[in-house]
């Protein structure tokens, strides 16, 4: 996979050439000045992975960030969990790479899907969801802004499971609730139990139904058309390969003389970085080598501005109801009238016309009658 | 007059030589070849876990089936049945499905279709058996002999669904717990999850089905087989060249998994256990235990005992003719209650009727009374006007006949002075000028 950190730190070179030909000015160095400042300041990604119990959720976020988050985790029975209520769990850890720092936020959901009937099982998660947005929207309006925690969800790993044939009604309600409150991802879990035709048909399957049921999944930004035909290619291999087909590994086997995060089976070893044995490299690369920022800026710039939108809405709603002629100070100017109140605005303006009308018209009568 | 027995111990004889009775077991084997066997199972399990794709590796054919999608509402079962003939044993095999389970969000009654299939089967049993012209050498059982439960392999442990439904069929049919799709579970998470699963149902009293270790012939492998519950199976229908045979096998990129090897899955310890070595156990279990427990219990809702309260036995028959006696009686006095419930509503409406027509009579009566009072003043009124009439007539008749006296007065008079015609002019327009007036 192509590098996509063009930008190293390097001070730019004078050559006598530019000098004679066209005056230097110099700001083609603030890429670089960016870079050493986003280093110095580090980033922070929330990431939400959601699925049924025992999806390989926890195995694969190890896989893929490489450290061990879930040391001593409590696994319920069967019993337990014939009325299990969705918790929200979150493991955050800093890690830090060639000198990039990065504060990474797991958001569990243990439960989700667990009980026997899970009626709105998604309901704790959407609520979630929706109080980052709310702790940032009062940040964001509040005096003192310095140090805002970006607390908000940048993407949700969706587990889906690969023993059925597509997706169940639960995993549609689930993703339709979420879609435009967060970057959904849809992973097909636990790969290794299906060949590569079964792999095909399954995505295939998959990917209809998404349309068919109107499913707005995370879409990676096209490339720009000045990138190289190498890198459009990889994109648009990229772009067919979703749903990813994954497969996680706590465990390092020896293979073909490597040590490698794999499982070991008697009838072969399926090694999680293997291109041709499943999508996990794939999935690694987009999520955290091209794509963590542009997830970051899709939730600033999409879902949050749409809850913003819609808060803001809501209280200017709400005030216009409560007090219709003055109103105190209002906190947030009143931008447009509610669409009800001009309606019955216009009905009462009607009203009193007509009501003007008449008055006259009796006044006419009873003058005349005196004449 | 029954007969009495000559000794009662039963005493063991000698046999002098070789009698032949020992071929007892061969008439009754090749009668039973000769009648066929039947054999029913039940695959519940998830949509897509594998069922009938293990069910085509089991009896190596192909059975059609439809693939389902998961979005049906509610739990179906669809049974088939096949002819199945292997060398001169011919076996009637119905196959039964569950469609649609685990799909729904809401999974609190998706056991009761499955219930309600087992109970259906057991009661045409019993109806058949309850008959007084009965074929039961030609009937054809359906009764669920083996329920092969198929649990994900999820990796930590059995699924809340899993332990509802199988504990809700453990008293009424013998359930088989395989581990489906178990090429996705590496050997040490599979022993692992074994342990669980078993350690699970335990716990919660779930009865899965014991292979049976009383025959000596199978009991040693019985029992080695029981310590393996559940089974971990792949199920393949595809034939994939290893080495220089043709096998059933999954073909993946790091590697095949082979169906009948032992050291990938289980699979060919279930064909063993279910089918070359205790599927007359099963046939016999399910006879004997579940369908005699769901007899009593339905007899025992019926009203039948086997004794009365004085311990004799009652047969039958008596108690069926004292449930029906009991039945007309209950009848009748449910009509009873009926007609008498009838005609007290009949006596209500009609006293309504009755009360609403006085009430009628009587706003009649008030109604022409106030007419009549209105009348009378009416007509008082008219006495009266008329009065006025007569005595304005009157007056002007009077006021007339005034004039024409005056009129009289003034023509007798001799022709006066100048000064008089004023006079005579004036008083005629004065009077016509009055009369004129009054007429007004």
């Amino acid at each position: 996979m192509t590098s996509n950190i063009r930008y190293k730190s390097r001070i730019p070179v004078k050559t006598e050439d530019s000098m004679e030909e066209k005056q230097y000015v110099g700001f083609a160095t603030l890429p670089n000045q960016v870079h050493r400042k986003s280093v110095k300041k580090g980033f922070d990604f929330t990431l939400m992975v959601a699925g049924e119990s025992g999806m390989g959720k926890s195995t694969l976020v190890n896989s893929l960030f490489l450290t061990d988050l879930y040391k001593d985790r409590k696994l319920l029975n069967a019993e337990e969990r014939i009325n299990q209520t969705v918790e929200i769990i979150k493991h955050t850890v800093d890690i830090e790479e060639k000198g990039v720092k990065l504060k990474l936020t797991i958001v569990d959901t243990p439960g989700f899907g667990d009980a026997v009937n899970n009626n709105e099982c998604w309901k704790p998660i959407t609520d979630y969801i929706d109080q980052q947005f709310e702790q940032y929207f009062r940040d964001e309006s509040g005096l003192n802004r310095k140090n805002i925690q970006d607390n908000r969800v940048h993407c949700c790993l969706y587990f889906i499971p690969p023993f059925g044939h597509g997706l169940r009604p639960v995993d549609v309600e689930f993703m339709k609730a979420l879609h435009e409150k967060v970057n959904i991802i849809p992973l097909i879990a636990k790969a290794d139990c299906l060949t590569p035709n079964e792999i095909k048909k399954l995505k295939d399957r998959i990917r209809e139904e998404i349309d068919k049921f109107g499913i707005k999944v995370y879409q990676f930004p096209e490339c720009d058309s000045d990138e190289d035909e190498e890198f459009k290619q990889l994109d648009k291999e990229l772009k067919e390969c979703t749903p990813f087909a994954v497969i996680g590994s706590n465990t390092v086997v020896e293979a073909r003389g490597q040590r490698v995060r794999g499982r070991l089976y008697p009838w072969g070893i399926v090694e999680v970085e293997n291109q041709s044995h499943c999508d996990f490299v794939k999935l690694r690369n987009m999520l955290i080598r091209s794509h963590m920022h542009d997830l970051k800026d899709v939730t600033c710039d999409v879902h949050y501005e749409n809850y913003r939108a819609q808060c803001i809405q809501e209280m200017t709603s709400k005030l216009a109801q409560d007090n219709r002629m003055e109103s105190p100070i209002p906190i947030l100017p009143l931008s447009t009238p509610d669409v009800e109140t001009e309606k019955l605005i216009k009905m009462k303006d009607e009203e009193l016309k007509r009501m003007q009308e008449m008055l006259n018209k009796m006044q006419q009568q009873m003058h005349d009658k005196e004449q | 007059m029954a007969a009495t027995d000559a000794n009662e111990d039963k005493r063991n004889l000698e046999l002098g030589g070789h009698v032949g009775f020992d071929s007892l077991p061969d008439q009754l084997v090749s009668k039973s070849v000769a009648a066929g066997f039947c054999f029913n199972i039940l695959c519940v399990g998830e949509t897509g876990i594998g069922k009938s794709t293990l069910m085509n590796t089991l009896f190596n054919t192909t059975f059609e089936n439809e693939e389902a999608g998961h979005f049906e509402s509610v739990v179906q079962l669809l049974p088939q049945m096949y002819d199945l003939q292997e060398s001169n044993v011919k076996l009637k095999l119905t196959v039964v499905h569950t469609v649609g389970f685990g799909d729904q969000i809401n999974k609190e009654s998706s056991y009761k279709p499955i219930l309600d299939y087992v109970d259906a089967q057991f009661e045409r049993y019993l109806e058949e058996e309850l008959k007084i012209k009965r074929y039961l050498l030609n009937y054809h059982d359906t009764r669920i002999h083996i329920c092969l439960y198929f649990i994900a392999p999820t990796g930590h442990s059995l699924k809340s669904l899993d332990l509802v439904t199988m504990k809700k069929l453990d008293s009424k049919v013998n359930i088989i717990p395989v581990i489906a799709k178990a090429d996705t579970v590496s050997k040490s998470e599979l022993d692992k999850l074994k342990i669980k699963i078993m350690s699970e149902l335990v716990s919660n009293g779930v009865q899965i089905y014991q292979f049976p270790t009383e025959d000596e012939a199978v009991a040693e492998i019985n029992s080695s087989m029981n310590a393996h519950l559940p089974f971990a199976v792949v199920g393949s229908a595809d034939d994939v060249k290893v080495g220089n045979k043709m096998v059933k096998a999954r073909l993946y990129p790091w590697g095949s998994v082979q169906v009948e090897n032992e050291n990938h899955c289980d699979f060919v310890k279930l064909r063993e256990m279910l089918l070359r070595v205790n599927m007359e156990d099963l046939r016999d279990q399910t006879h004997a235990r579940h369908y005699e427990l769901y007899r009593r219990c339905k007899l025992e809702e019926m009203g039948f005992k086997d004794t009365d309260p004085d311990s004799q036995s009652f047969s039958l028959q008596e108690t069926y003719e004292a449930k029906r006696k009991e039945f007309i009686v209950e009848l009748q006095r449910k009509e009873e209650e009926m007609r008498q419930l009838f005609v007290n509503k009949v006596k209500e409406t009609e006293a309504e009727l009755k009360e609403k027509e006085k009430e009628l009579h009587e706003r009649f009566e008030q109604l022409k009374r106030l007419h009549q009072d209105e009348k009378k003043n009416l007509e008082e009124k008219r006495r009266e006007l008329e009065e006025e009439m007569n005595s304005f007539n009157r007056r002007k008749v009077a006021a007339e006949t005034l004039m024409g006296q005056a009129l009289q007065g003034c023509s007798q008079q001799p022709f006066k002075k100048d000064k008089d015609k004023k006079n005579f002019f004036s008083l005629p327009s004065a009077c016509s000028l009055t009369s004129g007036r009054n007429l007004n």
